[in-house]
């Protein structure tokens, strides 16, 4: 068979392969593959099935018919989320190389109607979009983008990988070409100079074939390795603005346009075919570099994407059977094997497992959950097999919250990095008024130093230092924090972490860990303590309340009887003959022959429950929570950080007192509503302090709201989560001073980036317009500044992982998938 | 110095070959992933490869 089985057109030779529903189906081009390979990957293979005949023809050089996919609304809700009349969607797009491309593509989007908010980021290649679904369709969106000669892409995991690894491919070979390029005109320039320098004269046949032979080595250079910069130029031309690429494509094209022509029509003027060859080898190298940092941020977010197996065993009527994953449904039950990874939200159903949670919160050790215990889609289980109801799929699922919280601070632009593009923006309108001057003038003065000096000019003033200063570094602090299991969900947050004063913890679930512990087990009537624990585990195993859950680590073999639980006030069951209660002291002396009451333990700071058999009261057991390990030493680091901790607390006095003692926090406020811990927040803010606020619960997220900062546990409530700044995915408190100190730095280093890119732009102007700088030396210095610029932000990024295997997991999992 | 006529067009071919050579080598995939099959010697089990049936 030599047709398409996307479109029913003749192969023609072509050896691509599309891959649906398991089966490897031939298709004539990388259009059809990638639209059949969408639309299979997305479960509506089904398409193929029903459709009449070959309708549906999306090729290379017909985009209209190649986007018409994205208008059909089921299918557009793959990628989208809808909100009222909100949609939005994360576009990759291909062919994003700096903020000027990104910059373009905001302004051609908000020229439709329709279109809410548009955020490109140039640093991870993202476009977030917000539209009105009633007046525009992802389609259009999508076809607009294509129009500007940038290859849109909706944000899906085999999406994202091949469009990476072509990426990747196809910097490293224009970086290949362009410094193979430049070695060899280096070397016959280098041959032409030094005969000058000597003041030999060269014979005019050899000069004559040096410049013809660098001709032939700088023409793949120009339009091959310098191929996306010319595009990128002109692209923003016919869109009528000013890109970032112009005033360099205009350079590139006058140097070679002005080298060949000398080339041919005598030996009189100067060629540049060095200067071409090496700038554009620079500003490759700086792509290069730019592409580098983003895709590893990028591929930390990916690598949690890509963690969920496609087919996984559902446990029908009918036994195990293998399904894909996309079929399952809320509620089915499947079986997770050891070392595998969970593809879906869901409870614990048959037996308590070792969950390894790395993946998603960077903790090595794995972690125990126990029957009816919630485990999250891309968690591995290393236990044997265990059986889960699924309660969340798919954009449901928490690994998905994660990912778009995460998608979405990559693709906002902090304020910084907003105000530094204007500035770029407008500069470049003033770049190319400045090189027409400079042309004019040295006319009026000595034409024969005009080229070079208005070439200088256009090179040395190409604010692509200043344009990145911000966008590379902030990329490079996200990577960090990942590392330590904190997700940057606000880039502006970091900004404000740096000069934060003040940290107001909430207690439950922040400083503890939300967790009840029996802290103390008092016996009664001459009982030994753990006959009573044993007794009040066997009573509790069944039991869902909260306080049961602290009794199961003192579960041994029995057998209960007559279990029974009654709602609210605790649990009676029969124990070798016996007839037991635990639960609310009333609840367990109505059963007692005794009636009187014990005493209760006395300065109990936490909840108290009571067992007791037919005759009399048994034991005491008082709950509390435990203090999460690291809160004392993270309060304490953060003190030496200058940052003044508290705690607001909606829990009485004793139990707030008691947290606040062991961490070593003096300022403590205990029975605070929402309503006063906000307006606690805000004194503070009056006074001129910054405050940052930690807490995990849905009444926190008001108090999170107003604070500068606004930090949430990753236990903690999606809401919670929807409001912070940042997320400790680990619940690691240490992880907070850490934190601190890198947006500190992060703040620091962008600085260094904006003051080192302002000095460079306004100090090489001048120099290049009164003809101090040749061409060559504004090339190196333009590329260089960009270059120093890259390096500098890249400190941020974390040490290479040499600690413990996880991290190489994480590394290697989606890469060899790249590679197969 | 009319051997450069000869030596020129000579390291220009070697050129092109390294070129080609390279040209394949990223094509190959060989400069994918720089890391993990670096691990993959010091891997004990082989790795569960869901995806190498591709």
């Amino acid at each position: 068979m030599n047709l398409c089985f996307h479109c029913g057109e003749p192969l023609r030779g072509s050896t691509l392969f599309a891959r649906i529903e398991q089966r490897d189906e031939p298709v004539c081009c990388t259009g059809c593959q990638a639209v059949a390979e969408l639309i299979a990957g997305s479960g509506l293979g089904d398409f193929y099935r029903y459709r009449d005949g070959n309708s549906v023809r999306p090729r290379e050089s017909d985009h209209e018919d190649k986007w018409r996919v994205y208008a059909d609304p089921r299918f557009a809700a793959q990628f989208t989320r809808t909100t009222k009349e909100r949609t939005s969607v994360t576009l990759l797009i291909e062919g994003l190389r700096c903020s000027a491309c990104s910059w373009l593509i905001d302004q051609v989007l908000r020229r439709h109607a329709g279109v809410h908010d548009v955020s490109v980021n140039a640093a991870t290649g993202r476009a977030s979009i917000v539209w009105d679904d009633a007046k525009l369709n992802l389609a259009d969106i999508m076809r607009s983008i294509a129009q500007l000669g940038y290859a849109p892409h909706p944000l899906t995991d085999e999406t994202v990988t091949r469009a990476l690894r072509e990426e990747r491919r196809d910097s490293l070979k224009r970086l290949a070409v362009a410094g193979f390029g430049m070695m060899q005109v280096m070397m016959f320039a280098v041959a032409v100079y030094s005969a000058e320098l000597a003041n030999e004269i060269m014979e005019p046949k050899l000069l004559d074939y040096f410049r013809k032979v660098s001709l032939l080595v700088a023409t793949p250079v120009m339009f091959y390795a310098g191929a996306p910069i010319l595009l990128s130029a002109w692209n923003s031309l016919r869109s009528r603005s000013v890109g970032m690429d112009v005033p360099v494509g205009i350079a590139l094209l006058l140097a070679y346009g002005a080298s060949v022509w000398n080339t041919f029509e005598g030996a009189g003027g100067e060629v540049y075919f060095d200067s071409v060859t090496m700038f554009i080898f620079f500003l490759t190298l700086g792509r290069f570099v730019q592409m580098s940092i983003r895709q590893h941020t990028a591929g930390v977010t990916d690598a949690l994407a890509r963690q969920l197996p496609s087919i996984t065993h559902r446990v029908g009527e009918n036994g195990v059977e293998d399904v894909p994953v996309t079929s399952l449904r809320i509620g089915d039950v499947i079986q997770v094997r050891r070392g595998e990874v969970l593809p879906a939200d869901g409870q614990l159903l048959d037996s308590e497992a070792h969950i390894d949670e790395a993946m998603l919160t960077g903790e090595s050790l794995p972690v125990c959950r126990r029957v009816g215990e919630r485990v999250v889609a891309g968690t591995l289980n290393v236990d044997g097999p265990v059986k889960i109801a699924i309660t969340a799929l798919g954009a449901d699922t928490a690994l998905s919250h994660i990912v778009s919280l995460m998608q979405r601070a990559q693709t906002y632009k902090p304020a910084l990095a907003r105000n530094a593009d204007l500035a770029a923006a407008k500069f470049l309108g003033y770049v190319l008024m400045g090189a027409g001057l400079t042309c004019a003038a040295w006319l009026a003065i000595d034409p024969s130093q005009a080229f070079a000096a208005t070439l200088a000019v256009l090179v040395v003033a190409c604010p692509c230092a200043f344009a990145i200063a911000m966008p590379a570094a902030l990329a490079s602090a996200t990577a960090n924090l990942r590392r330590h299991g904190i997700l940057l969900t606000d880039p502006d947050a970091l900004e404000s972490l740096a000069k934060v004063d003040h940290i107001v913890f909430d207690k439950t679930g922040t400083l503890t860990r939300g967790e009840l512990r029996i802290s103390r087990c008092v016996p009664l009537a001459g009982v030994n303590e753990p006959h009573c624990l044993q007794i009040a585990a066997l009573l509790e195993q069944a039991s869902e309340h909260p306080l049961a859950r602290a009794f199961a680590p003192y579960l041994h073999k029995g057998a209960v009887e007559d279990l029974q639980t009654v709602a609210g006030r605790g649990v009676q069951g029969r124990i070798d003959g016996r007839l037991y209660r635990i639960g609310a002291p009333d609840f367990v002396t109505e059963l007692c022959q005794d009636k009187r009451p014990p005493a209760s333990p006395p300065e109990s700071i936490g909840s108290v429950v009571m067992l007791g058999d037919e005759q009399r009261a048994l034991a005491w057991f008082e709950l509390t929570d435990s203090l999460r390990a690291g809160a004392a030493d993270a309060v304490t680091q953060l003190r030496s950080l200058h940052i003044e901790p508290q705690i607001l607390s909606g829990d009485g006095q004793r139990a707030v007192q008691a947290v606040a003692q062991r961490c070593g926090i003096t300022e403590h406020f205990a029975r605070q509503s929402a309503q006063q811990k906000l307006t606690h927040v805000l004194d503070l803010q009056k006074r001129g302090k910054r405050v940052a606020v930690i807490g995990d619960g849905v009444n926190d997220a008001p108090v999170l709201g107003a604070a500068d900062v606004s930090i949430a546990m990753g236990r903690g409530a999606a809401l919670a989560h929807a409001s912070a700044g940042l997320v400790l995915v680990s619940d690691n408190l240490a992880a907070l001073p850490e934190a601190v100190l890198l947006a500190r730095r992060t703040l620091r280093i962008a600085k260094q980036n904006l003051l080192w890119a302002a000095l460079y732009n306004l100090g090489s102007i001048p120099l290049a317009a009164l003809g101090f700088i040749p061409p060559w030396l504004a090339a190196l210095g333009m590329s260089l500044s960009s270059v120093a610029v890259m390096l500098n932000s890249s400190r941020l990024l974390p040490r290479a992982p040499r600690r413990t295997t996880v991290p190489t997991v994480i590394a290697a999992a989606p890469l060899r998938e790249t590679t197969a | 110095m009319s051997i450069l006529f000869v030596l020129i067009p000579l390291s220009l071919a070697l050129v092109g070959f390294a070129g080609w050579g390279f040209f394949w080598a990223v094509n190959a995939g060989q400069f994918d992933d720089l890391e993990s099959p670096g691990w993959d010697a010091l891997r004990d089990d082989p790795p569960n490869n869901d995806s190498s049936d591709d």
